[in-house]
């Protein structure tokens, strides 16, 4: 079924239009072991809870009441907003991601090691605190303009880091191949590169779409409004929870299209080369004089993207009065943060395994159902998601509720997508035929999974893991409702500190946020296979 | 080279996922007598708090949130709800605990310490401290400050009003002046606003930073915002100034930030012992002197030197609980294009 011969993979002057053929092609019609299927439809059931408790609470009034609420004229409005916003910041993102990948990755930028950190630096930034440090400098800049800004501007790692990754694990004897046949690095890139980057561009695509959705800071200090925000306002002026779960529904179910839509236009694309390669980096193509533009590039970005945040920070820190610094305390509530993010990076990681291999290696109704409910917390307001687990904790699951491990669920069930992208991408790009060799000398599928699909997706499923941390030290709506009483994250003081509009205040919190998320950004950034 | 890599990994994951179950072991509220839902900032109240605990005599734990997310939250948690009292910011969230009969109705002693126009009207909630609306403006820009909101809808204003739409006072003042002057009054005044092209901020301070530099010369916000920033930074580098409206003026609505006690909780005597102590004179002090609201409590008035006593104000005369139908103002505010 994918009766795909090895050796003309690596042969690419056979395909001269560089068209790779399709070795990590799903198996139709093949069923994922149980050893897969069992903990990958736990990932599933986990990640389907909010949607459990939406439909139970959308319903509560009966369903004519729940869909007065989505017949309303405004959700199409509101609806269309966030698409549009999200149709910019995602296009916007590409291609800020796809060519600073390629420009630290396969050319002879100057310190490309260090424009690598540089770019994956802006992750760590929460939106609110890029969207204020916007504001603060150019007060016009709210509206459609100022949210599309922030936006791309704390998103575009998303697609960057796994294209990065693909980069890497790509075997760039094909692109050395079309070189040498005389094509200048441009349409190397665009005819032999780009194609093989596509499930992960288009993985980086959909968790940007998302990020979009459920963006609920920067939006909300540009003044723009989107779906998201219209939920919140529904939570926060009538504190009725019918209205807003019934509006929560309708970012489900455009979720779940989108990660459709997106798993269809991935189609067959498959990129793998056999064994873990040589710890081979691809011949730098030189840049000659695009030199000058191509640092010229990167500065702007990081210098817009990095920057301003920190240069606001900066700011707001020496004018910040010392006696409100408490440096005992932050350094607890950083290392608070760091153990609770660890431990949601960790779960969410382990949810997002077998998820991100059946996705990559099965393709078929379970494969594509177990995939698309790992997304559908993701779009939804934390606010909502962290309800529903109130909903069920009180419920079932009791001496859990508000003590930490409460608190790691309800990261793995908003970041599950994260930790998936990045696995099932790494995954893609190994080739199922070393798989197929362990199974035939007898190895059980479990063991086929440690001892070969893990450590040949191990980069990217790290990359998804930093990625999971990174997100979990920022969230809040969450972490706000979920904590145990007393404890607190970078965030939560962030939003404490910031609630009376003390900013000078809540600075060191923000710097050390964006300091220690920079920590796994930075690894990120200096990986290399 | 990975699989070692593969292997450290695994183990690091391991630890990180057993963290919880140690760190867990931690901060535990079900030793504490008392667990409050705080919708007011720590930043504000954390040393009245910490009196608290000592004047009701049980370990205090507390859990800071936004009033709205905190009131769902109640709710969601029903019966198993570890909350024993709800401190919100405003009259609104306690309304709605109260219409869905999640509040313990007060001793009549502790409703008599506050004026009747704030409390619940069922005896199950009780402000704690108010906060008045009022008319920031720029001196530059503004010869003379317009005395009612409804001035705001007329041509001289266009474009130069700041106000939080989605803030729950701004709302809670909508539906104050639909609660004073109707329904048609109100949709009106609201399209009058909306066609003047006001201009939209995410908070209070936002709107009081931006009559301060100019950026627009009214603003709708509530009174100790201003307070706090003169405060913070001096009054001669607030470039805002605030007017309190007179004449029963809807823009000079005194809403309530208030508690309740939850009903059914094994907490409810420490925390009726901490809504008595809430209406204490020491913490009325705190409320006029740190947070620059008004003492709710009669016999105590604010030291702030230049706040106006409460009783000298002309604002209109209206039952807070009457606020609760703010659904009906926001599907309005929606219908005028603002929310």
């Amino acid at each position: 079924m994918h009766s795909t011969d090895p050796v003309s993979r690596t042969d690419p002057a056979a395909r001269p239009t560089g068209v790779t053929p399709p070795a990590g092609r799903p198996r139709a019609g093949s069923r994922p072991p149980a050893a897969l299927l069992v903990p990958a439809a736990v990932a599933a059931v986990f990640a389907l809870l909010p949607l459990g408790y939406l439909a139970v609470r959308s319903l509560e009034r009966g369903p004519a009441f729940a869909w007065d609420v989505i017949a309303n004229e405004r959700t199409a409005q509101l609806l269309g907003r966030s698409l549009g916003l999200a149709a910019v910041v995602v296009t916007a993102a590409l291609l800020l991601g796809v060519s600073l990948a390629w420009l630290t990755v396969r050319t002879a930028l100057p310190g490309a090691r260090a424009w690598s950190v540089l770019v994956t630096l802006p992750l760590a930034v929460p939106s609110y605190v890029a969207a204020f440090a916007w504001l603060s400098v150019f007060p016009d800049v709210a509206g459609f303009a100022g949210a599309a800004l922030a936006l791309t501007l704390v998103s575009f790692p998303y697609v960057y880091l796994p294209v990065t990754a693909a980069l890497r694990g790509t075997d760039p004897a094909q692109e050395e191949v079309s070189r040498s046949l005389g094509h200048g690095p441009l349409r190397t890139f665009l005819r032999v590169t780009l194609p093989q980057l596509r499930p992960a561009a288009a993985g980086g695509s959909v968790l940007v779409a998302l990020y979009v959705f459920s963006d609920f800071g920067a939006v909300s200090l540009m003044r723009y409004d989107t779906f998201t925000r219209g939920i919140y306002t529904s939570y926060r002026a009538s504190f009725d929870r019918t209205p807003a779960a019934a509006l929560s529904v309708v970012l489900v179910v455009m979720t779940i299209l989108l990660v459709a839509a997106e798993a269809r236009t991935r189609g067959r694309a498959g990129h793998a080369r056999t064994g873990t390669g040589t710890a081979r980096l691809a011949v730098p193509a030189p840049l000659g004089r695009w030199r000058g533009p191509a640092l010229l590039w990167c500065t702007a970005v990081t210098a817009i993207a990095v920057l301003t945040p920190l240069a606001t920070l900066g700011y707001w820190l020496a004018v910040g009065d010392s006696a409100t610094w408490d440096p005992a305390g932050l350094l607890d509530t950083a290392g608070t943060t760091l153990g609770v993010a660890a431990a949601g990076a960790a779960l969410t990681t382990l949810l997002a395994l077998p998820v991100g291999v059946i996705a990559a290696r099965y393709r078929g109704r379970p494969a594509s159902l177990l995939e698309q409910s790992a997304y559908a917390g993701h779009a939804l307001p934390g606010i909502t998601v962290a309800l529903s687990l109130v909903f069920f904790a009180v419920r079932y699951a009791e001496p859990l509720y508000q003590e930490l491990p409460l608190l790691v669920c309800a990261y793995a069930v908003l970041f599950l997508p994260v930790a998936v992208a990045g696995t099932r991408a790494a995954v893609l790009q190994s080739p199922p035929v070393l798989e197929d060799v362990a199974r035939s000398l007898g190895r059980s599928p479990l063991k086929v999974l440690r001892e070969v699909t893990v450590p040949l997706a191990a980069p990217g499923v790290l990359a998804g893991a930093a990625l999971t941390f990174v997100v979990c030290m920022k969230e809040l709506p969450a972490t706000l409702l979920l904590r145990p009483t007393g404890m607190d994250t970078l965030a939560t003081r962030l939003w404490t500190e910031t609630g009376t509009g003390s900013f000078a205040a809540a600075a060191p919190y923000a710097a050390a946020l964006i300091l220690l998320a920079a920590v796994p950004s930075y690894l990120l950034g200096r990986q290399r296979t | 080279m990975r699989r070692p890599l593969a292997r450290r990994l695994t183990a690091l994951f391991a630890a990180a996922l057993l963290l919880p179950a140690v760190a867990g072991c931690g901060v535990d509220e079900d030793d504490a007598g008392l667990v409050i839902y705080s919708g007011r900032n720590e930043k504000l109240i954390k040393p009245l708090l910490d009196d608290l605990e000592k004047a009701v005599g049980t370990t205090v734990a507390v859990r800071y949130g936004e009033s709205a997310e905190l009131a769902a939250q109640i709710q969601e948690e029903g019966g198993k709800t570890k909350a024993g009292l709800f401190f919100s910011q405003d009259a609104g969230a306690l309304g709605a605990l109260a219409t869905k009969g999640l509040l313990e109705e007060l001793p009549q002693a502790s409703l008599d310490k506050v004026d009747q126009a704030f409390r619940g009207g069922a005896g199950d909630w009780v402000g704690t401290s108010g906060r008045v609306r009022v008319l920031a403006y720029h001196p530059g820009q503004v010869a003379k400050v317009p005395d009612s909101v409804h001035d705001l809808v007329k041509p001289e204003w266009k474009g130069r009003v700041g106000y939080v739409p989605t803030n729950a006072s701004f709302q809670a003042f909508v539906t104050g002046m639909r609660v004073l002057e109707g329904d048609d009054a109100t949709r009106a005044w609201l399209k009058g606003l909306k066609a003047n092209q006001p201009k939209v901020y995410e908070n209070n301070l936002k709107v009081l930073d931006a009559v301060g530099r100019g950026e627009v010369s009214l603003g709708l916000i509530n009174h100790y915002y201003w307070y706090a920033r003169v405060a913070e930074k001096g009054e001669g580098k607030v470039g805002a100034k605030i007017h309190f409206l007179p004449g029963g003026d809807p823009g000079s609505l005194v809403n309530a930030a208030g508690v309740g006690v939850i009903k059914g909780s094994d907490q409810v005597p420490a925390a009726q012992k901490a809504v008595d102590f809430l209406l204490s004179e020491k913490a009325q002090k705190y409320f006029a002197e740190d947070t620059k609201e008004y003492p709710l409590a009669s016999g105590v008035t604010s030291t702030v030197e230049d706040l106006p006593p409460l009783n000298s104000l002309e604002a209109p005369r209206i039952d807070l609980g009457r606020l609760e139908s703010l659904q009906e103002t926001l599907k309005m505010l929606q219908d005028a294009g603002m929310v």
